[in-house]
């Protein structure tokens, strides 16, 4: 999922100084299990921000929702008339959710309460881990299901650095040398044999290299 | 705060903060006049949003009353407590708000004393904050 986190309240302050009655829009998907945008964190944000108005002389109106999903025109919807009588939205979805909103809402200043950082899960309640970097050609069939581009400070193909050292990699004692899992893996299944093969040096133009991506599904249009 | 007599939310867990609340009341201890108790089945309940909002509404301080470290009856709600304000507490900060606003208050079910003994310390320290 989106791992995503709140920017710092200075910042979100700062955004919202020239208005006076926002909409704060939550998301109830990936935002929601991070604990960066959902329901309770439009609640505690809310809060956060009218006190700090109202310390500074300066109250604002917060009027409160968490949409289904924010990624999707359909749930928009959800926002129409709650937008129609505010300055502009806070939204605490990921980048996606912001840019619909804009786009949705185009008269009015979309916000971003969040920085989206990565495509991840939560290793344990509360930590969140890089696991996914979206490049669009996923070789995870041939890494026993550990990805070498987000896993690998390095993004490398075939097989460890010079760094790394007892399982970890030479950035941090905190990360794990990819390298090292993939062989454990491939070891545990019985697949060692596909280190052997050379993976050949990457196509980035299938990542965000190549510029934004689109598919298009013609069997799915209506 | 704006007046003599500060608003003091305060949620009870209801294995801890509320029978210590009962006691203090029958022993006849003086608690302040702007006390509102809201019981919470475990200390773990007290949800940031709620803490938040508490304040945003006017609220002088909240304080959360759990049980001491190792007393919770489903395990870890305490702990959870404590990590939530601790938290708040760095959010008011940046706000420029004082931290001692939120407080986490282990307290024993039998203790009224001790109960009434955290609210006065808690109204001395928002007199002195003022």
């Amino acid at each position: 999922m989106i791992i995503a986190e709140q920017k710092p309240i200075e910042e979100i302050l700062e955004m919202l100084a020239p208005h006076k009655k926002i909409l704060l829009a939550g998301c109830g998907a990936c935002v929601t299990v991070c604990q960066a945008g959902g329901e309770k964190e439009v609640g505690v944000l809310a809060s956060q921000i009218r006190m700090a108005r109202k310390e500074a002389g300066n109250p604002i109106e917060i009027v409160e929702m968490t949409l289904t999903r924010q990624c999707e025109p359909e749930f928009m919807e959800e926002a129409k008339d709650a937008m129609k009588d505010v300055e502009a939205v806070l939204s605490i979805a990921c980048g996606i959710g912001v840019q619909l909103m804009a786009q949705t809402f185009y008269d009015k200043p979309a916000y971003p309460g969040l920085n989206t950082t990565f495509l991840g899960l939560p290793e344990e309640h509360g930590v969140f881990t890089e696991r996914c970097a979206a490049c669009g050609n996923c070789v995870l069939h041939l890494t026993g299901g550990i990805c070498p581009i987000a896993r690998c400070s390095k993004s490398l193909l075939n097989g460890p650095c010079g760094g790394s050292q007892n399982g970890k990699c030479e950035i941090s004692q905190d990360v794990d040398c990819a390298w090292q899992l993939i062989y454990d893996r491939l070891k545990a299944i019985g697949k060692l044999e596909n280190l052997t093969e050379i993976i050949p040096p990457k196509k980035w133009i299938t990542s965000r290299d190549g510029g934004p991506r689109k598919i298009v599904r013609e069997d799915l249009r209506i | 705060m704006g007046s003599e007599n500060p608003k003091i939310v305060a949620f009870c867990c209801e294995e801890s903060g509320m029978p210590a609340y009962e006691h203090a009341l029958s022993l006849g201890l003086e608690l302040p006049e702007g006390l509102r108790v809201i019981a919470i089945p475990c200390g773990g309940k007290a949800e940031t949003g709620y803490i938040m909002k508490a304040l945003d509404e006017g609220a002088d301080a909240v304080m959360v009353f759990a049980c001491y470290e190792g007393n919770c009856k489903y395990v870890r709600g305490n702990i959870r407590a404590e990590k939530r304000v601790n938290y708040l507490k760095g959010r008011l900060e940046k706000l420029g708000l004082s931290p001692e606003k939120i407080v986490f208050c282990p307290v024993a079910p039998a203790n009224g004393v001790r109960f009434a003994e955290l609210l006065q310390q808690e109204i001395e320290v928002l007199r002195k904050g003022t």
